[in-house]
């Protein structure tokens, strides 16, 4: 049986996911990056291989997130593509009519508004990484709550009480004050989960139409407070689809298979067994002008095989095919 | 000794470099800013002005190590601050202990006599009146001679087949430009290295959608402050046009190609009919304007701060709405990484393709005209 592979390395998680041809999720990982993407996806290959029939013959990789490019080149990826189109695509392969994708990740959150199946804008916050992932992970933490509680949480409370969610200094100074004022912790968290959409839609849906069919995902949209946050905020009903955490692996996986479909090749996928390879990266300043890029290289075994960071093509390295 | 020099703009130094010398002037050239033009700038100027400043410091810090002492610059009408800057860069720079001359010019038409002084104090040469117009327009020639060379690399480089070629090439035709120093040798350069730029294989038959660039003028022309933005988009297999060059040649074409024969000021008169400094109305009237030419994205580059820009990005939602057409805003800082920028070009360029895609195949009729394009 023949089946693509979809990887997502991403600032906080790293998600794979093994897709058949039909477009049923056979498998799907994710794994925290902890700062190792390259280990992580070493492991995550691993892992996922125990996790799938031995008949199933990986026939096209894609790959999405800010670390695609060092995943692509590690595995062989045939489409290496940003994580907006991958999400786009995932969304609309599940819930064909949606016309708004909310998408709240680690480091990043985006919107993207879908007319009749294709994006037609889209926006992802620039400056600022309050109402992430890791802001809420932070303050779990500090409220010592497992981040899996966190939002259930906020559906116990009656009475929110309103934190600055402008940033996250801000937010988290407002919090403790609450918190020292004797405010219940289940207010306090459904009030921040409130601040957060509220900066959310403020930043990133700043001028745009948000019109149903809306769809929530990416790692945050596990918490409910946060999907109740949005309902209350937008008035209408949001749906978080099944394999919500790993979408951006599926739409690699998708785009995989268009791209192999457009261009009747076969895969590049260099096979499982690069979970065995020793892979090592290195960095150093290049001195060929003013511009000291910092250039980061990666090697397999010992031949390098990716490198990133100049701004001109003087470091390039010629793809093969 | 007097040593002239002035801020960097993409390659206009070469025209710029060959009108001070003839006027009789020795030139420090100004040097590509980089990472120590940013640093030197961010140290010199206040945290909360706009990037420009910061850059230009920089220039002029690295410019004056060099031994420069005469800096030649712009002012400018209207509610922007940076038609102060200049003012300001000469209080911090004499600030700093360093004897330099300023010399600003203000626009000719509003302040003629300014701009009479200005030219009899960079006439080191002693040249007559007639020699000095005949230089400038010699130096004006030059300078549409780099900006057609440059917009012909922005359409060439979507279509090229090897990737690469057409920077390659392109750093080489300037260099034959650059060495023409006669009216006579500048258009015959022009002319080689529009041709040679002509000769790069291309693709013909490739999906290319095309991009018009907005914003404030100098990260829309100094490529190092906008990461090189357009040479990304060519990468990527967009044609760019971008809506402001130093000869305006651009904005003289796009009154003449628009249907109903519009200005900039007319056409974003419904939605902005005040000018509001900085050129924060010409991004809102070009983003009309490239929507009725019927382009496939509009790019609005903008430095952080930078109020004019921040209106025309409230108002340009409206716009994108009304006319159907996707508009990304960069807000561009100090920050060099490329990879947020990268990520969201890379979107955009799906999205207007995908798009283009549909349209083409709901509407199979259009296919031969749009081929030909």
């Amino acid at each position: 049986m023949q089946a693509y592979l979809g990887i997502d390395v991403g600032s906080v998680s790293t998600n794979l996911v093994i897709q058949d041809q039909a477009g049923k999720i056979i498998a799907g990982l994710y794994l925290r990056t902890k700062g190792r993407p390259v280990e992580t996806i070493q492991a995550g290959l691993q892992q996922i291989v125990q996790l799938i029939p031995e008949q199933i013959q990986i026939c096209g990789v894609g790959t999405t997130g800010s670390g695609r490019y060092l995943a692509g080149v590690m595995v062989g990826a045939d489409a290496i593509k940003n994580e907006i189109t991958a999400h786009a695509v995932a969304a609309s392969h599940f819930i064909p009519q949606v016309q708004t994708i909310l998408e709240i990740g680690g480091q990043d959150s985006k919107i993207i508004i879908l007319r009749d199946g294709i994006v037609t804008d889209f926006a992802m916050n620039t400056v600022c990484a309050a109402g992430t992932g890791s802001f809420l992970d932070q303050q779990a933490s500090r409220l010592g709550i497992p981040i899996t509680e966190f939002g259930d949480l906020a559906l116990e409370s009656h009475n929110p009480v309103r934190i600055a969610g402008r940033c996250t200094v801000f937010a988290e100074s407002d919090m403790i004050h609450k918190q020292q004022m004797g405010h219940p912790i289940p207010d306090i968290i459904n009030g921040l989960c409130e601040a957060l959409v509220r900066n959310y839609l403020n930043n990133i849906g700043k001028g745009k139409e948000i019109l149903a069919p809306v769809v929530f995902q990416g790692g945050v949209a596990a918490n409910t407070g946060i999907k109740m946050a949005f309902e209350k905020a937008l008035g209408m009903e949001i749906t978080v689809p099944p394999h919500h955490d790993v979408m951006g692996a599926i739409g690699a996986a998708m785009l995989a298979k268009e791209e192999l479909i457009d261009t009747h090749k076969t895969t590049r996928f260099k096979g499982f067994s690069i979970t065995g390879l020793t892979y090592r990266t290195s960095s150093f300043d290049c001195n060929g002008c003013p511009n000291s890029c910092e250039i980061a290289q990666i090697y397999e075994e010992d031949s390098i095989i990716g490198r990133w960071g100049a701004r001109c093509p003087r470091w390039d390295i010629i793809q093969e095919g | 000794m007097r040593k002239v020099t002035f801020p960097h703009m993409g390659e206009s130094y070469r025209a710029f470099k060959m009108l001070l010398n003839d006027l009789g002037n020795e030139v420090i050239l100004p040097p590509r800013p980089s990472l120590k033009t940013l640093n030197l700038g961010v140290q010199y100027t206040p945290e909360f002005a706009c990037f420009p400043l910061k850059v230009l410091m920089g220039t002029y810090l690295e410019t004056i190590e060099k031994g420069a002492n005469i800096l030649v610059t712009t002012g400018g009408v209207g509610p922007c601050r940076a038609g102060l800057y200049a003012e300001l860069h000469k209080k911090i720079l004499h600030d700093l202990g360093l004897s330099i001359e300023m010399i600003v010019f203000e626009p000719p038409r509003l302040y003629p006599f300014n701009f009479i002084r200005n030219v009899h104090k960079l006439n080191s040469g002693r040249l007559s009146i007639k020699a000095i117009v005949d230089r400038i327009k010699k130096g004006w020639r030059k300078l549409q001679a780099l900006d057609n060379a440059e917009k012909l690399t922005h359409i060439i480089r979507p279509r090229e087949l090897k990737k690469g070629t057409t920077t390659q090439k392109y750093r080489q035709v300037l260099e034959w430009i650059d060495n023409a120093n006669t009216t006579s040798d500048i258009i015959e350069a022009e002319a080689a290295a529009l041709e040679e730029l002509h000769k790069i294989p291309q693709d013909l038959g490739r999906l290319v959608v095309k991009v018009g660039i907005v914003g404030e003028i100098y990260v829309l022309l100094e490529p190092t402050a906008n990461l090189e933005i357009e040479e990304t988009l060519g990468n990527l297999g967009v044609e760019v046009e971008r809506s402001m060059f130093l000869t305006g040649w651009a904005r003289d074409n796009t009154w003449k190609e628009t249907v109903e024969g519009m200005t900039v000021k007319d056409a974003a008169h419904p939605y902005l009919p005040e000018l509001i400094g900085g050129h924060g109305r010409d991004s809102i009237g070009n983003t009309v304007l490239y929507a009725k030419r019927k382009f496939d994205g509009i790019i609005q580059l903008a430095p952080f701060t930078c109020i004019p820009e921040i209106v025309a990005r409230t108002i340009l939602p409206a716009v994108s709405k009304d006319y159907n057409i996707p508009v990304l805003t960069f807000f561009l800082d100090e920050q060099t990484g490329k990879a947020g920028m990268n990520t969201r070009l890379e979107a955009f360029v799906d999205l207007m393709k995908r798009k283009k895609f549909k349209k083409q195949h709901q509407a199979n009729i259009w296919l031969p005209s749009e081929a030909t394009n």
